[in-house]
């Protein structure tokens, strides 16, 4: 690369916002899948009630950054969209459809009367689906797509590997986790006693799939054992373990001493660790094994084009998703939830 | 052919289910987030409780739709891609920042401000409740402009260029502007309201009718009216300009509609044909009842000038015929009929008979689909007789469609009927458990008027002495 112009760094600007997109997505709306994987745990209605208040003025704008995921993807990166939407078709319409289920699930909960138990099944069924086909996605995307002449090559099923079921598993576990911590913020009495005792629970199931991840990964994909193992990248990231165990500890210990606020935002942190290791492993390709976000990126135009508008209205959007959360903030009030 | 699969008409039913129902959802919402607004602007202004307890009926309602059309159109999203993924990568560089700029001004402002908009009623101030929902209106509004635009351009493309079989952006303001788009957003905008405008007249004519809540049904009933009478004779006119337009953009798409064989006589002009079998075989039509001439005065605006016929296009370039055919005029047959009701209903209103006349009333309750109903049949007729494009002139459906295997798309056509199947029959249970409950969310009666919910004509005389009383 002689000079290094708009061609290489508007794919880079739109993979980082990509990037951001759904690091806020999997935060977000990890905890609000997180509290309908925690939903059959509770001991009453009441408590269900008070779990699903305190994601309810939330979760449509949280599942907003999914679309920008995806819609993000067709505009900065219109060939990787156009390969991986195919090659996960099966997972994809999994989780959709497990999303429908339970994002209906709020509304419909609300009007029932005798039919109330069946949305009960459909929120938490729906959200422990959607978690874990989404780590599956996650788990498809890492271990590579088939690809030839710029399309898809592969077959119906070839995401179905036990590594994207164990990225399953470790999503719908980081989700849980981060649905306990949630409810810890947001209720008490019985509910957040519970609550603390699940996210003591699934801290230690968490660090373990973590762990596991990050062993399979450099040994199944030696693309990724030389991102980490080569020198000098062993030193600048050999942070990051070290920084997630210590995080983990950290959280482990503000559990015990009751605190409110820390554990939530110690989740957050050991979330976005375990993202960048990720990130670390694939950048820059956008269809590992083989197409970079480079290759994939859309005419400089479009890029360009979507920029303009982002740069002005993501801040727009961040503020007024802030003001919606400070609206709400606090403990649920009991019987004011809902409209 | 047993297990033979064929993925690209597989595909192309799929998405049209998918679109086709998630479409009934913001035909609704569009229209109602606009009329709750409304609603609370007037309780703001007035100080008149009862704009109140609408609003906050209808916000009710609005829940349980939106929260639908959230999730089904999360899913079309996705289904660009993982249906349609060559579409994806010979049109995303101009459709899919459309789409990206539907995500980033309507989608978040829509879906974060319904929070304050349903939750928010005694968290926040008077004014800013009503902010909150007129923020959603306008978001709504907003996502049908990018997604109408995205359309459009698919429809009547403009402002591109094509290198390799790849479109490539050159003007945004004529990319996003194209021919059609004015007339569609027109002609959507409108037909959005007047589907709100029927489902508010159906449940105003119910209460009116069963003599419960009359104070609140009077007053849906009044504005309901009013917008119809109104609006239904514009949006006649906006579509004859549509569908002039298509004419000169799209006129395979009109020689379809009018099932167009041509081969008339010089100086006899183009029939209008009421009814007829299109045969795609015998490229004439069976069974045609016709008009002389008023095809050409329809369209041409003269008596005699022709337009294209369908055998000006060669086979492979034609629209299928039996859709674009009947959906078009079952969309009119429903336009005359709210045009009809719009102006019987403000006739009634105008001599003070409109809540007595049980002849209107009763009826009238059951027109709440005849919106959806037309908005489908309209989409319908503008969809199909796009094909055999799915980007005119730049991509052929056929060569759009993902490298997914057939028994895929299948599988997941069959998941997706059954899962919207119970959420759809879902969804019209509750909201007509809600419309039961009413606006005092009382599942019997009216405090204030103490009357059994059967429409028993002792009670509905009680009701009707209740309305004549001065004083609302």
């Amino acid at each position: 690369m002689v000079s290094l112009g708009m061609e290489y760094y508007l794919p880079v600007i739109w993979a980082l916002l990509l990037a951001v997109a759904v690091a806020l997505y999997v935060v977000l709306d990890g905890f609000d899948l997180g509290i309908g994987v925690l939903f059959p745990f509770a001991r009453s209605e009441v408590e269900k009630d008070q779990m699903m208040n305190s994601v309810a003025p939330f979760w449509d704008g949280n599942e907003t950054w999914l679309i920008l995921g995806g819609g993000g993807l067709l505009v900065a990166f219109p060939l990787a969209y156009s390969i991986l939407m195919p090659a996960l078709y099966l997972p994809i319409i999994f989780m959709l459809l497990a999303l429908v289920f339970r994002g209906v699930a709020f509304e419909f909960r609300h009007v029932a009367d005798t039919s109330r138990f069946l949305w009960n099944i459909s929120f938490a069924g729906g959200s422990t689906l959607a978690a874990f086909f989404q780590g599956v996605l996650l788990g498809g995307f890492v271990q590579g797509i088939k690809v030839e002449n710029n399309a898809f090559a592969g077959g119906a099923l070839d995401w179905a590997t036990p590594f994207a079921l164990l990225c399953g598993l470790a999503v719908t576990a980081g989700y849980a986790l981060i649905g306990a911590v949630w409810l810890i913020l947001k209720t008490d009495g019985a509910a957040q006693a519970r609550a603390r005792h699940h996210a003591r629970l699934l801290l230690p199931v968490v660090l373990i799939f973590m762990g596991i991840v990050s062993l399979w990964t450099p040994i199944a994909f030696p693309r990724i054992a030389d991102r980490w193992f080569s020198l000098p990248n062993l030193y600048y990231l050999a942070p990051l373990p070290l920084l997630t165990l210590l995080l983990a500890g950290l959280v482990w210990r503000w559990l015990e001493r009751g605190h409110e606020h820390l554990p939530f935002l110690g989740v957050i942190g050991l979330f976005l660790l375990g993202y960048a290791g990720i990130g670390v492993s694939i950048f820059p390709h956008l269809v590992p094994p083989v197409l970079t976000v480079w290759e994939t990126a859309a005419a400089p135009a479009s890029q360009v084009f979507m920029l303009i508008g982002t740069v002005f209205m993501l801040p727009l959007i961040l503020g007024y998703v802030a003001f919606v959360y400070w609206t709400f903030r606090g403990k649920v009030r009991a019987g004011e939830g809902y409209h | 052919m047993p297990m033979e699969f064929d993925p690209v008409l597989l595909a192309r039913i799929q998405f049209a289910f998918t679109v086709s129902f998630h479409i009934i959802f913001p035909s609704f919402t569009i229209g109602l987030a606009a009329y709750i607004a409304t609603l609370e602007v007037l309780w703001l202004t007035t100080g008149r409780e009862h704009f109140h307890r609408i609003a906050r009926f209808f916000t009710k309602i609005f829940a349980v739709s939106f929260g639908m059309g959230v999730v089904s159109g999360i899913v079309l999203s996705y289904q660009f891609g993982t249906n349609w993924s060559h579409f994806s990568r010979v049109v995303g560089n101009v459709v899919g920042p459309m789409i990206g700029y539907e995500v980033l001004t309507a989608f978040f402002l829509e879906a974060t401000f319904l929070g304050i908009m349903l939750f928010g009623w005694n968290r926040v101030p008077k004014g800013l409740h009503v902010f909150a929902s007129i923020a959603v209106a306008v978001g709504t509004s907003l996502s049908a402009f990018w997604i109408l635009a995205a359309n459009s351009w698919m429809q009547t493309p403009a402002g591109h260029e094509v290198i390799d079989g790849i479109a490539y952006p050159v003007d945004w303001l004529a990319a996003i502007f194209n021919p059609s788009f004015p007339y569609r957003f027109a002609h959507m905008v409108t037909a959005c309201y007047l589907t709100t405008a029927l489902v508010v007249l159906a449940i105003g004519a119910r209460y009116v009718y069963a003599g419960r809540y009359p104070q609140d049904g009077r007053t849906m009933m009044r504005m309901a009216i009013g917008l119809i009478a109104i609006l239904a004779p514009i949006q006649a006119y906006i579509g004859d300009a549509h569908g002039l337009n298509t004419l000169e953009h799209q006129p395979a798409k009109i020689a379809a509609v009018e099932a167009n064989w041509g081969g008339h006589p010089p100086g006899a002009g183009v029939p209008l044909v009421l009814f007829a079998i299109p045969n795609e075989e015998t490229e004439s039509n069976d069974y045609e009842i016709a008009v002389p001439h008023l095809g050409s005065l329809i369209l041409t605006h003269s008596w005699t000038d022709g337009f294209a016929s369908l055998k000006d296009f060669p086979r492979e370039d034609r629209p299928p015929l039996l859709v674009p055919f009947f959906a078009f005029r079952i969309m009119v047959g429903l336009g005359v009929l709210m045009i009809a009701l719009g102006w019987v209903g403000a006739f009634l209103l105008w001599r003070r008979r409109l809540f007595e006349s049980d002849w209107y009333l009763w009826p009238t309750q059951f027109v709440w689909p005849v919106g959806f109903i037309t908005i489908l049949s309209g989409w319908f007729v503008t969809e199909v007789g796009r094909q055999p494009w799915v980007a005119t002139g730049i991509l052929r459906t056929a060569d759009a469609v993902s490298p997914v295997e057939g028994w895929a798309v299948a599988t997941t056509l069959v998941l997706f009927v059954i899962v919207y199947g119970i959420v759809f029959s879902g969804g019209i249970y509750y909201i007509n458990r809600l419309i039961v409950r009413g606006p005092t969310g009382a599942s019997i009666d009216t405090p204030d008027q103490g009357l059994p919910s059967q429409p028993l004509s002792g009670a509905r005389d009680a009701a009707r002495a209740a309305i004549q009383q001065p004083g609302e």
